[in-house]
């Protein structure tokens, strides 16, 4: 029986487990994949205190190391279900059942799908999630981003420095980003911005070729990245919390839900910024709710 | 135990030639979510009996990268008698990779 049972090894999971574990407390940290989260995708990271231009990856083997120091468990493998009450919730996992007297939810966000039909064939084959990850394959290519906030930007500058064309398509005929990102992807001259536009099928034999766009026009690239924001991962994982409009778990900034010992940090809360800072402090408030909670028990 | 690298000189003679299983990760130094999967994969490859991992840097051999169809990294191929059976994109846990592997 573990005394905080942490769904999600991201910063706000990690920041959580060393909280709970400086505590004296049993912790385990359930993850599916590697434990970093989100951040191990950024090349840099230039706005968290006092780390200027720490690599994400760096940052999150930090963050692991100083959890495992403190003798967290670490369990890989992926959650299915939790049932239970406050003193006993029962995790399933693929591979077995375990205990927890409370729980902290910080599984963060997945990049949102566009939801077409072909999208699943093109994966890995022209369609990614991730330029950082993937841009380096279409050298010398024209490619495209959809979306027109922030993420989407960023990847057209960096994209711009590998591709021959890039074309930034958005759905809407406002970009979102930050003006400084938008300034530095106008000032490239291979950076074309298709505005008002939605794409509508994705076209090709083993690998993307076309887009086809809502007014009928087609555009021949050989990679799609997709920008077009989030969606929370993990909120329905226990019955009875209350998830807003887009499915985040409803939490004040005291990171507690509607359920006793159920917490929720991170990027899965409702909150108005979604950043690094902001995920290690939600760590830290749900841990020390935990904390709490537990002593008084 | 590190993972043995392997390039289009030797790629034939060490996967599609092996007499069991090869995964080979696709992956290259400036991915982070590669750099995340590989103590994951150098775990996996001191347990694992029934099959081996080798590691293909794509920027050094872009030819296998493209003779393979990857795009997107980490990709992990399974190999078995010389030709793929399977495959996954992305960081993925210890468990998946093994039930992928399991059948071969």
């Amino acid at each position: 029986m573990f005394d905080i049972a942490i769904i999600g090894g991201g910063t706000a999971g990690l920041t959580a487990a060393i909280y709970g574990a400086r505590a004296g407390k049993n912790v385990a940290v359930f993850e599916s994949t590697a434990v970093g989260g989100q951040i191990l995708n950024s090349s840099a990271i230039d706005n968290y205190p006092a780390l200027p231009h720490i690599s994400g990856l760096a940052f999150g083997q930090s963050l692991e190391k100083q959890a495992r120091d403190l003798a967290v468990a670490f369990i890989f493998e992926e959650v299915s279900g939790i049932v239970g009450d406050f003193g006993d919730f029962r995790i399933s996992t693929e591979d077995g059942e375990y205990h927890a007297k409370t729980l902290i939810l910080a599984c963060g966000t997945i990049p949102r799908k566009l939801g077409l039909a072909n999208e699943a064939r093109f994966e890995g084959r022209g369609v990614s999630y991730c330029a950082t990850c993937d841009g380096a394959f279409f050298k010398g290519k024209t490619v495209a981003v959809y979306g027109g906030g922030d993420t989407a930007l960023h990847e057209a500058n960096y994209l711009a420095d590998v591709a021959t064309k890039v074309y930034v398509i958005n759905r809407s005929s406002k970009l979102r980003a930050n003006p400084q990102l938008i300034t530095s992807a106008k000032q490239r001259d291979n950076i074309d911005f298709w505005l008002d536009a939605e794409i509508v099928d994705l076209l090709g034999e083993s690998h993307l070729e076309e887009l086809v766009l809502k007014d009928g026009r087609k555009l021949s690239v050989s990679a799609l990245f997709v920008a077009i924001g989030r969606v929370p991962f993990g909120s329905r994982l226990i019955a009875g919390l209350d998830l807003d409009e887009h499915g985040f778990v409803c939490a004040k900034s005291d990171c507690k839900t509607k359920l006793k010992g159920v917490f929720v940090a991170g990027d899965l809360r409702t909150k108005e910024l979604r950043q690094l800072v902001t995920a290690s402090a939600d760590g830290a408030v749900a841990a020390t709710s935990a904390v709490d909670l537990l002593n008084l028990a | 135990m590190s993972i043995k690298d392997v390039n289009q000189a030797n790629f034939d003679e060490v996967v599609l030639r092996s007499t069991l299983p090869v995964l080979v990760d696709f992956n290259a130094e400036w991915c982070p979510p590669c750099q995340a999967l590989h103590p994951i994969l150098v775990e996996l490859s001191d347990e694992a009996d029934s099959f081996e991992i080798v590691s293909v840097d794509i920027d050094e051999s872009p030819e296998l990268a493209e003779q393979f169809d990857v795009s997107s990294i980490p990709c992990l191929v399974a190999f078995k008698d010389g030709a793929e059976f399977e495959r996954m994109v992305g960081l993925k846990p210890k468990a998946k990779i093994i039930k992928m592997m399991e059948k071969a």
